[in-house]
């Protein structure tokens, strides 16, 4: 299984296939419905985003609030799709990397094509497993959005799959490799 | 004889089994996750059903809740009608249950509190959907489920034409599995309503979540009609997590109702495979 740190080199991204196991450590942005909204309307106003978007890694989470002594609650991935309106205008402006749960729109695959970025996917509903690969969270902006706030994470051997690749090909549109027994 | 019953054994039952549900699978299922497991074919799927089941494990054992979406509650009331309900609002009672459950067990607000204008976090989950129905007898029946909407916004309804008949509704709920795919969190619990009105049938297809996985309709020809919509849907290879194998659904349930002369209303209401619920008799 590959291991990504994030943010990574063109190259490392490039080289990746839709289906890969891999683990992601490094730092991730969370951002999901409303937090996507903000932020476009941000740049249609002329306005910076609330962190450097160049080569960016976005989370699209909203986790529990975190008990006492943890760095966050349950946080596995939302429904990407969603977010699919805003995606390729955040790619123009340098986002590279998403992860997410579940399929993406054609704009959003060609984004992924022309600007060389990654969809990973994440086990949806396994939002306790994925709290431990989750090391520490730091709020960034929106706070009054409360689950859906921009949150600055730092991974630690966090599992998914390439969902789709840099050259556009689609997990979802795969037969899976037979298990070993 | 009038029973009394105090709103305050409301709001503690209603908390207590949010606190409860976001926490820990219901058996039945815990035990189907771990068949399907074990019938994976394929690496990918293998590795998504594993991820599950450890979840399941630390989600139970260090109380972090099963998935991020802790949901949206429904409540049903099932008030006997020999009932005197005392100590205020029953009502409030049940938001009362909801809010202290999601704030003090650090379980997500989830709810705005309007959908169109202002998308405002409520900041305790409420409100709640509740239902009122009234029953015979003392007892006083709390169901309840906190539903994510990862699956909630892939459920869909159709008014089919009478004519349109079994094949019809094969075909609309297979589609919906379908079109459900990876968003909903496969494998799936489903849920179909057919007849009453078109809001009943919906209404319906939310009640059959509640049912048991093991628990078949009772009319043997919907029991049937549920064990090949389950095989219908898991020949479509959509597989956990959508990476393709052979577990899309885990369930399939139908719950029917009377309907008008020329209608066939079908809902199919997509659940994940943390179908969250719990029943409580007062």
């Amino acid at each position: 299984m590959k291991t990504i740190t994030l943010p990574a080199e063109e190259t490392l991204l490039t080289s990746l296939h839709a289906g890969d196991r891999v683990l992601l450590s490094g730092t991730v942005y969370t951002a999901r419905d409303a937090a996507h909204k903000r932020m476009i309307e941000a740049l249609e106003r002329g306005e910076p985003l609330p962190f450097e978007i160049e080569n960016a890694a976005v989370y699209y989470v909203g986790p529990t609030p975190a008990s006492d002594g943890r760095a966050i609650g349950s946080a596995g991935p939302t429904t990407s799709s969603r977010m699919d309106k805003y995606t390729p205008k955040l790619m123009d402006e340098g986002l590279r990397v998403m992860i997410g749960k579940g399929r993406r729109s054609p704009e959003v695959i060609d984004s992924i094509r022309r600007h060389h970025g990654v969809y990973f996917v994440a086990c949806g509903g396994a939002g306790a497993l994925l709290s431990h690969c989750i090391i520490h969270a730091e709020p960034v902006a929106y706070e009054d959005l409360l689950a859906e706030a921009v949150v600055k994470l730092t991974l630690k051997e966090f599992p998914c799959f390439v969902g789709i690749d840099s050259e556009g090909n689609d997990i979802y549109e795969m037969e899976d490799e037979p298990a070993r027994r | 004889m009038i029973r009394e019953v105090n709103i305050s054994d409301i709001t503690a039952v209603v908390k207590a089994a949010c606190q409860e549900i976001a926490f820990d699978y219901s058996p039945d299922i815990l035990k189907k996750l771990h068949e399907a497991k074990d019938a994976e074919p394929g690496i990918r799927s293998q590795a998504a059903m594993e991820m599950l089941e450890e979840n399941a494990k630390i989600a139970s054992e260090e109380r972090i809740p099963i998935c991020q979406d802790t949901g949206l509650v429904t409540v049903w009331i099932h008030a006997g009608q020999e009932v005197h309900f005392t100590g205020g609002s029953v009502k409030d009672a049940v938001q009362e249950g909801v809010r202290q459950a999601y704030t003090e067990s650090h379980l997500r607000a989830s709810v705005v509190s309007d959908p169109l204008f202002d998308r405002v976090n409520t900041k305790d989950n409420t409100p709640a959907v509740v239902y009122f129905d009234i029953t015979e007898g003392d007892q006083v029946r709390i169901e309840l489920t906190a539903k994510g909407f990862g699956s909630e916004n892939m459920s869909r309804i159709k008014m089919l034409k009478p004519a349109e008949g079994l094949e019809g509704v094969k075909d609309f709920v297979i589609e919906t599995i379908r079109l459900a795919g990876p968003n909903a969190c496969p494998p799936m619990i489903v849920g179909v309503g057919i007849g009453g009105t078109f809001d009943y049938s919906a209404y319906l297809s939310k009640r059959a979540l509640l049912r048991k996985l093991d628990d078949g309709n009772a009319d043997e020809r919907y029991r049937k009609l549920e064990d090949e919509l389950l095989e219908a849907a898991n020949q479509l290879m959509i597989g956990p997590m959508g990476l393709h194998g052979v577990t899309t659904a885990l369930s399939v349930k139908i719950e029917t109702a009377p309907t008008h002369i020329a209608g066939l209303p079908c809902a199919v209401n997509i659940c994940c495979h943390a179908c969250r619920h719990k029943e409580v008799v007062l």
